[in-house]
């Protein structure tokens, strides 16, 4: 593969992160209903794998395959970083829930879940990002120590 | 394959839930709200110490972090209001390089802008992406009674 592209790397198209919190939605769903571990494992790899490198995390490739060529080229472009920080924390409930799950707790597995469920699902309906948010409030829990 | 009546009520719940939150958030995000004067001056010198400088009528200085999608579009509707109204400055500022402000001036959540007059005082207020219409209904009277 050429790397024409790697200027852009950096950046995204915004609904290609909103197409992904949309399926993360539903594979958690899933997760909750049937109960199962694997498949949270399973998400807890796309969560790695997309926090690794956001245009080969497997939904993003799935959108630029079937769903951005039928699209308008993106009004706007957003930075990566946000992103690949959120997929982190996603990936910290994900592997919650999957060892709970299979560890024979399903309730911690349930709870994870959930977390991780309300925050794909605010980014997948309104474009909020709470795992982006999380930066802040960890700063005001754990302050710069004062130089005065 | 197995089913979870528990684990559907649940999803469901989160969703509800997420859904409230969302809904509210997007009803209060983007609105420019008047602040009293605050009697702390301490506060005053600390925003003057960010570069909000007395020269101009009007500041808006946006706080921002680096994993924050939203502030690069906070940031062309403050740029672009700042590029067409004279006397009116756009500063932005990194909350991780400026702990102690975001303490002083209770910021929870960026971007937030504070809109800060030629006394060192703040006016108004705003969380998240603001329309550049709202920011002008504004900031438009501050402008115009010293021009």
């Amino acid at each position: 593969m050429t790397r024409a592209d790697a200027p852009a790397a950096a950046t995204l198209d915004p609904r290609g992160p909103r197409f992904a919190a949309g399926v993360t939605s539903v594979v958690v769903v899933v997760v909750l209903v049937t109960g199962s571990g694997w498949l949270a494992l399973a998400q807890a790899v796309v969560f790695a794998s997309t926090a690794a490198s956001v245009r080969y995390g497997p939904y993003g490739r799935l959108y630029r395959w079937l769903i951005a060529p039928r699209l308008a080229p993106p009004a706007e472009r957003e930075p990566a970083a946000p992103v690949r920080f959120s997929q982190a924390v996603g990936l910290v409930f994900a592997l919650t829930s999957a060892v709970g799950y299979l560890a024979g707790a399903p309730v911690v597995g349930a709870v994870a879940a959930a977390f991780a469920l309300v925050a794909a699902f605010l980014n997948a309906a309104f474009g909020f990002c709470l795992g982006c948010e999380m930066y802040l409030l960890l700063r005001r829990f754990y302050p710069v120590r004062r130089t005065s | 394959m197995p089913f979870s009546l528990t684990g559907l009520v649940v999803a469901i719940a989160a969703i509800v839930a997420a859904a409230a939150f969302g809904l509210i958030r997007r009803a209060r995000d983007g609105r420019l709200r008047p602040v009293r004067p605050d009697p702390d001056t301490a506060h005053r010198q600390l925003l003057s110490s960010l570069g909000v400088a007395p020269d101009a009528p009007l500041t808006l200085l946006q706080f921002s972090s680096q994993f924050c999608a939203p502030c690069n579009r906070a940031r062309a509707v403050y740029a672009e209001v700042a590029g067409s109204l004279d006397g009116v400055r756009h500063v932005e500022v990194d909350v991780a390089v400026h702990p102690e402000v975001v303490d002083a001036w209770h910021i929870r959540r960026v971007p937030t802008l504070l809109v800060v007059d030629a006394a060192g005082e703040v006016v108004s207020r705003a969380v998240g992406v603001p329309t550049r219409e709202r920011v002008l209904a504004a900031v438009a009277p501050h402008v115009i009674v010293s021009p």
